[in-house]
């Protein structure tokens, strides 16, 4: 029990130090950027036919004077009592646009993240057992071409086969377009974030069905698998190399949590799919200082999450943890 | 009385890439032959990298796919083809392994030592082998983390004889131990022999092997120089080789200064 308590309290302290980092570092970032939040947000022909106390009272709004240790500071002040504040773009309080957004991108995230662990892990089971020969060669040369494809890129061919030659998925959106909001079906839903799902879970799979396999391998040249077949043991897959891959299987797919949510705001941004990944680019790209640093600790706090599930499943599945945790 | 084993002019050799793509041909066993009669401990004493375990591999058919065998070997007076070995393989030939890493580290012990059957006559017998071997009930249910070095010896003992094996092949069983671990674990190979199994007992230590064996096959970079009773390693008489006659003045009890 004490030792449950010491993990959670360092990990605690780990993610407190993490999202201060994380909350630092974007807004350093976002402080270096050249863009210049009134000439993105209202325009070179718009600032021009402004007066100075318009354009000061502009320059007020997006924070452009202030300086950038008062900006953070401020900033941070505010997020640790629970104020994220407004976004400049959309206007409403920034758990809010997060919120929305979050819940349009959540199933295409589950989606990914379900799909891209199963694939990966069914394909890496399949290439292990028949390591070095047709079926592992096959799965072995798709990954490693789809792993060394960019996200993005991957979007466009399914985009190009799918909506533009086959005219069988929609183009974009996470809706279709011009329907009114109460009359649009789950199956339209569903439709529309096919391509894009699809784009991120084969993206995942790749990675995850690679490490799978050279585990599937280890696992099979280990000894206790030799063991197993010289006492004529049957189902080694099924009672061995199972049990015994379940372990970085779960690292893996907790691990993916990471590049699933990276890889969405490249593939929203192709798809034009209003989710958390595409505020991210408006904000990043529109000076939206507040919507970006809360998008930025939300999905890191998605990600420490992600890992720390991993750890305390860790601690369930594997006996030498479990039990060890037990007896110290 | 046909031995149970019999092993004529065993080869194995490794491919493996070297530099690029050429290929380079590693033999590792040349030309070993041995037999194992019922009832008696064969020992084979070779030095570390040998190819002590490989030998056993190879009689079981189970060498890593980029080594090939060549040469005969018999179990019970008939070929032992890779089909033969695949069936007989857990049911009259069983394999003692070095330790605690030949158990699956995420499986419960009984649950090994059992193969995963769980009617009630597998479970008795498991109980009734565990404590053969001086161990308690309860280990059935610990992984084998939580079990000592010279406990998982004895675990990897008790699957060996689970099915009353014609054949025990005990690669290195002893190494790690203390000298009474060991001495009780021979003793059990001793009482596997005398039960009318052939008992294959793979060692680099030649003194364990002259206290447990009825004949003792000396073994050099892969190959047999000297098969003899292992009375002559008690005197030193009647060991034509140099190199087990060196083997023989290096045991402590004879003039090895």
């Amino acid at each position: 029990m004490k030792h449950r308590l010491q993990f959670t309290a360092k990990k605690l302290v780990r993610m407190a130090l993490l999202l201060l980092g994380v909350s630092l570092t974007a807004f350093l970032l976002m402080d270096a950027s050249p863009l210049d939040p009134l000439q993105t947000n209202i325009g070179q022909a718009a600032l021009g036919s402004m007066s100075p106390e318009q354009i000061a009272r502009l320059e007020d709004y997006w924070g452009v004077n202030a300086p950038a240790a008062e900006r953070y500071l401020g900033w941070l002040g505010d997020a640790l009592r629970g104020d994220f504040g407004v976004s400049l773009l959309y206007r409403r309080p920034v758990p809010e646009v997060i919120g929305q957004r979050l819940s349009n991108s959540f199933w295409l995230l589950l989606t990914a993240w379900v799909l891209s662990g199963g694939l990966g892990l069914g394909l890496g089971l399949l290439a292990g057992a028949f390591r070095g020969r047709g079926p592992d060669k096959m799965i072995r040369g798709c990954c490693l071409v789809v792993s060394s494809t960019p996200a993005f890129w991957l979007a466009l061919l399914l985009l190009m086969v799918f909506s533009v030659w086959l005219k069988v998925l929609p183009v974009g959106l996470s809706v279709p377009a011009g329907a009114a909001a109460d009359s649009v079906t789950l199956a339209q839903r569903l439709r529309h974030a096919l391509l894009p799902g699809l784009t991120l879970s084969v993206a995942g799979a790749a990675g995850i069905a690679l490490h799978t396999r050279e585990k599937v391998v280890d696992v099979l040249d280990s000894d206790y698998v030799l063991f197993a077949r010289a006492r004529g043991e049957g189902h080694i897959l099924r009672r061995h190399v199972l049990r015994n891959v379940a372990l970085p299987a779960i690292t893996l797919q907790f691990a993916s949590i990471s590049e699933i949510i990276g890889g969405s705001v490249l593939v929203e941004k192709v798809f034009s799919y209003p989710g958390l990944g595409q505020a991210a680019v408006s904000a990043g790209l529109g000076g939206d200082m507040p919507l970006l640093m809360g998008i930025t600790v939300a999905t890191a706090f998605l990600v420490f999450g992600g890992n720390l599930a991993a750890d305390l499943l860790y601690g369930i599945v594997d006996p030498r943890i479990r039990r060890g945790a037990a007896a110290g | 009385m046909t031995p149970i084993l019999s092993v004529d002019k065993l080869s194995i050799t490794f491919t493996r890439y070297s530099r690029g793509l050429s290929r380079e041909e590693m033999p590792s066993v040349r030309e070993l032959s041995l037999t194992v009669e019922p009832g008696q401990v064969a020992a084979v004493v070779g030095e570390s990298g040998a190819g002590k375990s490989l030998l056993a591999h190879g009689i079981l058919h189970l060498l890593p796919r980029n080594a090939a065998m060549s040469g005969n070997i018999l179990y019970d007076g008939m070929p032992l083809t890779a089909d033969r070995a695949r069936v007989l393989r857990g049911r009259e030939i069983a394999l003692i392994p070095q330790g605690v890493t030949y158990l699956d580290p995420m499986m419960r012990v009984g649950e090994q030592i059992r193969r995963g059957r769980g009617d009630e006559a597998s479970r008795a017998r498991c109980r009734a082998v565990l404590s053969r071997y001086g161990l308690a009930a309860e280990v059935e249910g610990r992984y084998p983390f939580e079990l000592s070095g010279g406990m998982a010896r004895r675990v990897l003992i008790a699957c060996a004889v689970m099915d009353n094996p014609r054949l025990i092949i005990a690669d290195e069983p002893t190494p790690g131990l203390d000298a009474r671990s060991a001495a009780r674990i021979l003793s059990h190979f001793r009482e596997l022999a005398e039960q009318g199994a052939g008992v294959l007992f793979i060692t680099h230590d030649l003194e364990l092997a002259c206290t447990v064996a009825h004949k003792i096959v000396v073994f050099r970079s892969g190959q047999t120089v000297e098969e003899a009773a292992s009375s002559a390693f008690q005197t030193g008489e009647g060991l034509t080789h140099p190199y087990s006659r060196a083997l023989w003045r290096a045991l402590p009890k004879n003039d090895f200064l």
